[in-house]
């Protein structure tokens, strides 16, 4: 098999507004290799998001193909795309999506749960995956009781958890002030540097800018695909 | 996702809002509480009239041939009243006649039965039931004594002034002391006590203690009897099976003896412990024909009420659902918590009206005088029905969780 963890050959999606149809992608062709850091970037009504979802297996193209991590997700049932998301894709969103109610190691926990594994395989789990984004101490806090910057390296840790073949991260210091950014930039930076693959999406040059390198999207096409010298978080 | 992960997250979630679910889970909670209560009071009567009022007190092998039925459960017309009031008393002959024509053994006794006054010294009692009766009674009643003796068949046909007593009159009337052998005075005269038997307790509140029973031909008939020749005759066969044929032989000779043409009713009364008892099972089955309706009724209000509660959940928790299903949970994931949630909380109402139920019924027992026995079945049958109840609740608002579009579920604030 080759080292690619992605492979999209010419993808689009479509939809319905009304009686409208609208192509949010419009053939996209991407490949991206085992521990690539890849930013994607783009104005609003690029197909960013829809991109997104497509890379999260939250939906399905119209056409082409998605390949991930050898397997053909593009016309997967429901059941078998969450199966996917839970075992090879890790979330990072922008308003970090934590259960209020749940402390962070539950919060942590909850994708080994649909995993089906075992309380307490669980909970070791995921309190390592705290430890790696360093919430060590703050285990049994609710997300309340914890700053924008904890909250997102709690998600991190989620995300990280299943030990997903990419982290999938949304905006990911979008709600978060520039000091607090750079922390969890730092987060990303080191887990690449430990071989994890990074895709983060984003409209913030300053976030691409730790990036490898930088897809950019524009009318649901790829205008843009080029290596850069990455800016390592301080 | 396994079944006990999903309970617990469905406490989770009760527990973090704990007024709603109290809510959502009452009406449940007072379907499950009047189930338990009433059955639990029905079966205690149930067990009552069989065990102790038919059973002890009235006897399964006896029976009474009377003028007209003392025990009667439901109303009587004016009209059954009247007929009643015409016809014969039961008299001496009729019961010489049955006693000597009934071809089974069996056990006789003559009875009247008046309320009245018994003195001792200064002391006295009233509302004291005062009887007269034949030798066999007391073995047909199967008494105790706690002390003393029965009256012999010669003392009864002697009309011997000897009285054998209730607990309940040796306390008031013998406080501290020993009243066999001591002299009880029933009208003008003076009684010899010579037994006294062991206590019997209540039946429906009225003490079954205060009684006095003297033999038939003694002086206290004129009390008891006054101006009736007997009030009823005791009839003990000697098994339960032997009593149906008694029965019916006894019919034959009072209609022989009364001259009853074939399509004239019974112009007297046989009263076994059964025909006391339908009375009370016509009740009984009238309770637990309603009793399936109610709870029914309350159940489905209960029902509807969590299938609200599920439905707002749901959307309140759009976000969360969107959250799971992108780490991974399958449809049948959230199928199942949702309704495993409404299953926890409609459980946890039956659970708590279990108790209440059971509460309830003692609290019944404790200050009336209905007796009350909780019926294992009814606790099993309230389970069920809660854990169903929730569970059918729950599969509209939980599917339609489970069909929410993840990337829309997302988006909700």
């Amino acid at each position: 098999m080759s080292d690619l963890v992605i492979q999209i050959v010419d993808l689009t999606r479509e939809y319905l507004m009304g009686a409208e149809r609208v192509q949010a992608l419009k053939g996209v062709s991407l490949e991206i290799a085992r521990n690539e850091y890849v930013a994607i970037m783009g104005p609003s009504g690029s197909g960013k998001s829809t991109m997104m979802n497509m890379l999260g297996c939250l939906d399905t193209p119209t056409s082409g193909e998605y390949w991930l991590n050898g397997q053909e997700v593009s016309r997967m049932p429901d059941d078998a795309l969450a199966r996917v998301r839970n075992r090879e894709i890790g979330f990072v969103f922008q308003t970090f999506n934590l259960l209020p109610r749940a402390t962070a190691l539950q919060n942590v926990e909850l994708p080994l749960v649909y995993a089906g594994v075992g309380s307490r395989a669980r909970r070791d789990r995921a309190r390592s995956a705290l430890e790696r984004v360093g919430l060590g101490d703050r285990m049994d806090h609710k997300p309340n009781e914890l700053s924008g910057g904890q909250r997102q390296r709690v998600a991190i840790a989620r995300a990280l958890v299943n030990e997903p073949s990419i982290l999938l991260a949304d905006e990911p210091t979008g709600n978060l002030d520039s000091a607090t950014s750079a922390g969890v930039m730092r987060v990303f930076d080191r887990l690449q540097a430990q071989g994890q693959t990074i895709i983060v999406v984003t409209h913030e040059a300053e976030i691409a800018a730790h990036a490898a390198r930088v897809v950019t999207l524009k009318d649901g096409r790829v205008a843009n695909d080029a290596r850069q010298e990455r800016v390592q978080a301080a | 996702m396994p079944v006990f992960e999903a309970v617990r997250m469905a406490f989770s979630t009760l527990w973090s809002q704990k007024l709603k679910s109290f809510f959502s889970l009452i009406g449940v909670l007072i379907g499950v509480t009047f189930l338990i209560a009433v059955v639990s009071i029905v079966q205690g009567m149930n067990v009552y009239m069989e065990e102790e009022f038919a059973n002890r007190l009235v006897g399964l092998n006896t029976f009474q041939l009377r003028r007209v039925p003392n025990m009667q459960m439901g109303n009587i017309t004016e009209e059954t009243w009247r007929e009643w009031m015409r016809r014969p008393r039961i008299n001496n002959q009729d019961a010489s006649f049955v006693e000597a024509k009934l071809e089974t053994p069996a056990l006789f006794s003559r009875s009247c039965d008046e309320n009245g006054r018994v003195t001792v010294g200064n002391r006295s009692a009233k509302g004291i039931s005062l009887s007269v009766v034949d030798a066999p009674y007391f073995r047909i009643k199967n008494y105790e004594f706690s002390a003393g003796r029965p009256f012999t068949p010669q003392e009864s046909r002697a009309g011997a002034a000897v009285a054998v007593i209730g607990a309940e009159v040796a306390e008031k009337l013998f406080p501290g002391v020993d009243p066999v052998g001591r002299s009880a005075t029933v009208g003008t005269l003076p009684y010899r006590v010579i037994g006294v038997i062991q206590k019997q307790g209540t039946l429906f509140g009225f003490s079954m203690d205060k009684f006095v029973i003297m033999p038939f031909d003694s002086p206290a008939r004129h009390q008891a009897c006054r101006l009736r020749n007997m009030d009823e005759l005791h009839v003990q066969s000697p098994s339960v099976g032997a009593m149906t044929a008694a029965v019916e032989r006894t019919e034959e000779l009072m209609r022989v003896r009364r001259r009853l043409r074939p399509n004239q009713a019974d112009n007297f009364a046989i009263q076994t412990a059964e025909g006391a008892l339908s009375g009370w099972r016509t009740i009984s089955a009238v309770l637990f024909a309603a009793l399936p309706g109610l709870v029914a009724i309350s159940l489905v209000v209960g029902g509807i009420v969590i299938m609200n509660i599920m439905l707002m959940a749901v959307s309140e928790r759009t976000r969360e659902i969107g959250i799971r299903k992108a780490l991974g949970a399958k449809r049948q994931d959230i199928l199942a918590q949702f309704i495993i949630e409404a299953a926890t909380i409609s459980t946890l109402g039956a659970l708590i009206g279990i108790g209440l139920g059971i509460g309830l019924a003692y609290l019944v027992k404790a200050v009336t005088p209905l007796p009350a026995a909780v019926a294992p079945w009814s606790i099993g049958v309230a389970v069920f029905l809660g854990v169903a109840v929730g569970m059918i609740a729950g599969v509209y608002p939980a599917s339609r969780a489970s069909r929410l579009d993840p990337i829309q579920a997302l988006r909700t604030e």
